[in-house]
């Protein structure tokens, strides 16, 4: 299979992770798109892991995930405690650093 | 053998890329996270077809199993499927989707322009990414970021327990001063 | 042989002593003061001025002995570079003189105080400053001490601001009161401001010592003195100018002696030892101590004689229109030192110093007893019923004063000695030393001779004014006709000063010269004083005219009452109100310097400083607030925003890489 099949994938998916993040309101679905651009970098990462012969690439990938497992478990501990407080995860309620 | 992997391939993309397109359209909270599990299950596939076994399942396990449960469970827990109102900030959305065009685009004439490598990806035999060969280089030359990913982990579990646990202090006291 | 040596520099290192003696009175006064009453607080305070009197006595016995005198190092001050300053005490015969001089008059000032701000304190109604004062005093002597004992100018400096200091301190210690409750902080001000300005020029002749002679130590620069004298004229003239300007401030002379009549703003004592008899000489000790410099350069000494020949005849001019008792004796201060300061610069050091000397027994003398009769004065204020208004209830006033000859003997009696003293008659003090610059400005420069001699017959005039109108005629007010005679504590050291000021002639008596064959171990003298006898006649037949005179215009028909016209008044119309107004000097400064620089102030404090400094200030702040208030907006508060923004500067660097060769 050639390489472009796999990096324009790649980076159709890191795409609607973006626009996710910026289109969305919902806190935890823009946790998703975030998820799913962690993603769309692991398979960058394994690609060429594959396409170097080098298996560093996907020992990075493992660590990126158990960061990201890190970062989901602080996140929605987060908003957990936002909801708390504001009865609400919109994001654009979270404003209260306006200027 | 080409003609069936690219129907393969193929049809793993038009999933993967479905998958996510719903994730971000769909309204509704839940759905989108059980698009985003269909997605992750495909690349999981993806990564079998590439030779990485054990990050295969690991994104089963991990992403698919734990971290999704985790993102369902505080999704019915806050009961917030869905939002009410309307987007409130004007032009966004589209200036967001140009925007993405223009990146995608871009990205593409990186693709052609920049790009060095060309040619299939090599095969590759099932010895290459074994968990023993993982797990040799993992507690070898990466011993040290192992470890600090481990302390990441411990220390994200206590900040989320320190994050979600209800001020007790405070309520008893002010119990105790209306008595 | 060598014991008496041993004893000899055992001797010379007692010298700290002089300063450490009234330091240790500050410390106990200071200390212990509250507790010990205003017997306790004198005695310390006295007791430790005498102290140093007593060291200063056996500093000159051993001296008799040696006449090299020592350098007594205390410590190393300063060590940077070559630059190398060290606390060093230099005693020398000029340096013993001063402490004589300072220490003893000194101690009977002390004693004196003792009685004096008694009652002062108790009739400005602050029993409690009776402390403070003494602490002051005790400083001055220390200061005063540091500065005639210094070997290096800038320990010297150290003491002559230290001085400035006491001067500032001193003249206001009653700073709430005075004109408008003002009056004498604004004196003390007026006195500090102008050294400052003499203080500036004495800095400059420092700096530039060190900056050409690479040494501030006394001997080093005397000795390399003749060399630069050669090479570099201007120079050594430059600094000898400069230091002229710091003693024209210190010492009053003309253009700096403003400062001197207000500051009579201080309780009487204070205008004894710090206004007339130490502090004021600091500026002749100075150009004595100098004198190889000065000598090096007749130019400059040329001009040192005739700033202190003017300001002699000036201030005597200004000293005969004036009424308070204190101011004419200020006046006559001022015009005594330029006795002293046209000496120096006929090069006659040894007469400066010996008049210097005799100066401080009988202008003490003479301000003590002007204390004293201004305490009975103020006595009678308040026995009898007063008067309102005007100069009628001033007990300062020599108006509402006459005849207290008959209320205070003793005091009429040394101030008469005093009187006679300063106006040089025969066998008192000041007729030697005076007659002494006398002869060295007729040997020297003959214009001169002229200026200073008119001087001595107005000091002659003037004190004959004084003395017939204080204590002569009639009471003219109700506080005269009460007046009471001062106590014991007050009149003892005036007689002791009457004393020195009948004897202080022997110091350096015709014939004998035992001041000048003191000083010669330390002094270089050009020329040996001579007694010349035509000219101590005619300065003695100066002198008697002048009190006859006096004595025609005042003593025959007193002044009839307090509101009468002075009779000198009349014939000499507008140029006694000249003099009575000081000659408009303060008001000239007024209006050629203060006003200008007030004016320069002003245009930098409100067009320049609120205006433009403080406009870029206040517009830098509004920019800042403005600028923050349109970049504010961008702050929506949406994270979605900033996520976009983000986005938007992905793309930018994509841009950049896509486009970048």
């Amino acid at each position: 299979m050639p390489l472009g099949y796999f990096l324009g994938l790649s980076a159709f998916m890191f795409t609607v992770g973006v626009l996710g993040v910026i289109l969305r309101r919902n806190a935890l679905v823009i946790f998703m798109s975030l998820e799913l651009m962690f993603n769309a970098a692991n398979l960058v990462f394994v690609t060429f892991a594959s396409y170097y012969q080098i298996l560093t690439g996907q020992i990075f990938v493992f660590f990126v995930m158990a960061v990201a497992a890190a970062e989901v478990a602080v996140g929605l501990a987060l908003m957990v405690a936002i909801f708390r407080t504001k009865r609400s995860i919109d994001i654009d309620q979270m404003s209260s650093l306006k200027g | 053998m080409p003609v069936i992997g690219t129907i393969f391939y193929t049809f793993l993309a038009i999933v993967a890329v479905g998958s996510a397109l719903g994730m971000l359209i769909n309204r509704n909270a839940i759905y989108s996270a059980l698009f985003l599990v269909l997605n992750f299950a495909t690349v999981a596939v993806l990564y079998l077809s590439l030779g990485a076994p054990f990050i295969a399942l690991s994104q089963i396990t991990v992403y698919a199993g734990a971290i999704m449960v985790l993102f369902l469970f505080v999704i019915t827990l806050l009961g917030a499927e869905k939002l009410p109102g309307y987007e409130p900030i004007k032009g966004h959305r589209l200036v967001a989707i140009v925007l993405a065009f223009v990146f995608i685009a871009e990205l593409v004439l990186f693709f052609f322009f920049r790009n060095q490598v060309t040619g299939p990806i090599p095969l590759i035999g099932p010895e290459f990414a074994s968990p023993k060969n993982i797990g040799v280089l993992m507690f070898t030359e990466y011993l040290l970021p192992f470890e600090v990913v481990a302390f990441i982990l411990l220390s994200a579990t206590v900040g989320a327990i320190m994050l979600t646990k209800p001020e007790r202090k405070v309520t008893t006291k002010l119990s105790q001063q209306q008595d | 042989m060598l014991f008496q040596e041993a004893v000899m520099n055992s001797t010379f290192s007692l010298v700290p002593l002089v300063v450490f003696l009234p330091v240790l009175g500050i410390l106990l006064n200071w200390l212990f003061g509250k507790r010990l009453g205003e017997k306790g607080i004198g005695s310390i305070a006295s007791l430790a001025a005498g102290g140093s009197f007593v060291v200063s006595v056996l500093l000159a016995l051993a001296l008799v002995q040696n006449h090299e005198g020592a350098h007594i190092p205390l410590f190393t001050w300063i060590s940077v570079g070559n630059l190398d300053l060290s606390w060093v005490f230099r005693v020398d015969t000029l340096s013993v003189t001063m402490m004589l001089v300072v220490s003893g008059v000194g101690t009977l000032i002390h004693i004196y105080s003792i009685g004096y701000m008694h009652e002062d304190v108790r009739h400005q109604g602050e029993p409690k400053r009776f402390r403070r004062f003494f602490i002051f005093l005790n400083l001055f002597i220390a200061a005063m001490m540091i500065l005639v004992s210094a070997d290096n100018f800038l320990m010297m400096f150290v003491g002559w601001e230290g001085v400035g200091l006491c001067s500032y301190l001193l003249i206001g210690f009653w700073f709430e009161k005075g004109e408008g409750g003002l009056g004498n902080a604004k004196a003390a001000k007026k006195a500090f401001i102008t050294n400052r300005i003499g203080d500036f020029g004495l800095l400059i002749a420092i700096f530039l010592i060190f900056w050409n002679f690479g040494t501030l130590n006394f001997a080093e620069v005397f000795e390399m003195v003749p060399a630069v004298a050669q090479t570099q004229p201007g120079l050594l003239m430059a600094i000898t100018l400069f230091m002229l300007l710091g003693v024209t401030g210190k010492s009053a002379q003309i253009p700096l002696y403003v400062w001197l009549p207000d500051a009579m703003a201080g309780p009487t004592p204070v205008s004894a030892l710090i206004h007339a008899a130490t502090m004021v000489t600091a500026g002749v000790y100075l150009m004595v101590r100098t004198q190889v410099m000065y000598m090096a350069v007749p130019g400059a000494q040329q001009v040192v004689a005739w700033v202190g020949a003017i300001t002699a005849l000036f201030a005597g001019l200004i000293a005969l229109g004036q009424f308070d008792i204190k101011k004419v004796l200020a006046y006559s201060t001022i015009s005594q030192l330029g006795f002293m300061v046209a000496a120096v610069g006929l090069g006659a050091e040894v007469a400066a110093i010996f008049h210097l000397a005799t100066h401080a027994f009988f202008k003490a003398l003479l301000f003590l007893s002007a204390g004293s009769v201004i305490l009975g004065m103020e006595h009678g204020l308040e026995a009898g019923s007063h008067e309102q208004g005007g100069h009628h209830d001033d007990p300062q006033d020599m108006r509402n004063m006459g005849g207290i000859r008959k209320k205070m003997p003793i005091t009429f009696v040394v101030y008469l000695i005093g009187a006679l003293a300063l106006a040089g008659i025969v066998p008192f003090a000041g007729f030697f030393s005076k007659d002494e610059i006398l002869v060295a400005a007729n040997q020297g420069n003959m214009p001169i001779f002229v200026v200073l001699v008119a001087a001595a017959f107005l000091t002659a005039f003037y004190m004959g004014r004084q003395v017939l109108m204080v204590f002569f005629g009639d009471a003219r007010s109700d506080a005269a006709k009460h007046a009471k005679e001062s106590s014991l504590l007050v009149t003892v050291p005036l007689m002791i000063l009457a004393l020195l000021s009948v004897l202080g002639g022997g110091l350096n008596f015709p014939g004998v010269h035992t001041l000048e064959h003191w000083l010669e171990h330390t002094l270089e003298i050009p020329h040996a004083a001579e007694f010349i006898l035509p000219i101590a006649l005619g300065s003695l037949a100066v002198a008697l005219v002048a009190i006859f005179l006096a004595y025609l215009v005042y003593g025959r028909k007193p002044l009839a009452n307090a509101k009468a016209a002075d009779p000198l008044a009349k014939p000499l119309g507008i140029f006694f109100r000249w003099m009575n107004q000081k000659f408009m000097v303060d008001e000239l400064y007024q209006a050629v310097v203060l006003g200008p620089y007030k004016k320069l102030a002003d245009f930098f404090a409100y067009p320049v400083d609120q205006g433009v400094i403080d406009g870029l200030v206040n517009g830098m702040g509004s920019l800042t607030v403005s600028l923050a208030g349109a970049l504010r907006k961008l702050q929506t508060g949406f994270a979605r925003t900033y996520a976009l923004s983000i986005f938007v500067g992905i793309i930018a660097i994509l841009v950049y890489l896509l486009t970048r060769i």
